[in-house]
């Protein structure tokens, strides 16, 4: 059997997971479509670490029974590899994202040195100026 | 009449880049040489520009994969109709540039890549453990590809229209020469290598070692296979066009 203590300890680390998630987003600090696997995350542990019967039940099909809380270790675990995963996928994104951005700043930068050179000595050129300002 | 620009990659190589880029124009002056300084702390840009190249200047070191992609992407924006790349530390030598541009002219290739091995060099005698590497991919490369390729890790290459916009639009990261020539044979762009000369090193240490080209070795093996198993090897989302 899950000891009660453990249970109490687990939902209040869950709860505490689940009311930090939602400040932060409500502070705007967490975008949304990343805070969804942790709200995810905190439910599960916080069901888990409330419906005692649950987590004895799926201790026992796991094989054990003896320990329950280890499901819930196993969960925690499962979860922070996912939200890992996620944000594997997340900052390659970033990082290409990044890379693109670099070029294309760099290849503007060089237009701009050409412009300017281009524009400089033309400034005395009254044809050219009428030209650029039509 | 074909325009031609000549992408050069460069990273801290003030000592070099001078002479690599006066040696093209020397070579011929039509071809524009266009210097991607990827980050250097030092004056590669200022002595680039005053050898006669256009710089571009990214902002901070991306690597050579990006850098030579950022030179391809200047080529396909201003329209040019074939690309050279040339490394910025003189090692390619310019004066064997017009080998490459060749079979281009003649239409009977989309990227030709000088070799060090098609029995053109013999001098060139890299160290034994670079030697079985480059041996490695050449034979990993002919056998994915399905054609002959001797040299994968040459970086001394021409390009015409489709090969520029293939790499600009998409074009590998860390050491990009392997799986660049996975990638171009997949998209069934014709890969033709001509014997050329190498120089040694002009200034710097390559930036392969030992314990490096061990790493290397097995990261781009990695790399090819997920590039043949990659669901598309042009990504979609994200791609500049």
């Amino acid at each position: 059997m899950t000891p009660v203590r453990i249970s109490i300890a687990a939902a209040i680390g869950a709860a505490l997971l689940l009311l930090i998630i939602l400040e932060l987003i409500r502070g705007r600090r967490l975008k949304e479509r990343y805070a969804l696997l942790w709200l995810v995350t905190g439910v599960a542990l916080l069901v888990l670490a409330l419906w005692r019967g649950g987590l004895n039940t799926i201790a026992g099909w796991l094989g054990v029974g003896t320990y329950p809380p280890a499901i819930l270790f196993a969960a925690a675990i499962m979860f922070v590899i996912a939200v890992l995963l996620h944000y594997s996928t997340v900052l390659s994104t970033l990082t290409d994202d990044n890379v693109l951005l670099a070029q294309e700043v760099a290849l503007l930068r060089a237009r701009i040195d050409v412009l300017e050179a281009d524009a400089t000595p033309t400034r005395k050129n009254p044809a050219a100026t009428a030209r650029r300002a039509g | 009449m074909t325009s031609i620009v000549a992408v050069v990659p460069a990273f801290d190589e003030e000592a070099a880049i001078g002479a690599v880029v006066e040696e093209i124009r020397a070579v011929d002056p039509l071809i524009d040489v266009v210097v991607v300084d990827d980050g250097s702390t030092d004056g590669t840009a200022d002595v680039a520009r005053a050898a006669g190249a256009a710089v571009v200047r990214l902002p901070f070191n991306l690597g050579i994969g990006a850098a030579v992609q950022t030179g391809f992407r200047y080529a396909l924006e201003h329209g040019y109709d074939v690309a050279v790349r040339l490394d910025g530390d003189g090692q390619h030598d310019a004066t064997e540039l017009p080998k490459l541009l060749i079979p281009l002219g003649r239409g009977e290739a989309d990227v030709v890549t000088g070799s060090r091995f098609r029995g053109g060099d013999d001098a060139y005698r890299p160290p034994l453990g670079r030697r079985l590497g480059i041996t490695w991919f050449a034979r990993l490369v002919s056998i994915l590809s399905g054609q002959k390729v001797t040299d994968t890790t040459s970086g001394f290459q021409a390009l015409n229209r489709d090969a520029i916009a293939l790499f600009a639009r998409d074009y590998p990261s860390d050491y990009p020469e392997v799986e660049a020539t996975v990638l171009l044979l997949k998209h069934r762009l014709r890969l033709v290598e001509v014997p050329v000369r190498m120089r040694e090193r002009e200034h710097g240490s390559s930036s392969i070692t030992l314990l490096r080209s061990i790493y290397y070795a097995i990261k781009v093996t990695l790399a090819l296979l997920v590039a043949m198993a990659r669901r598309s090897a042009v990504p979609s989302e994200g791609s500049p066009r």
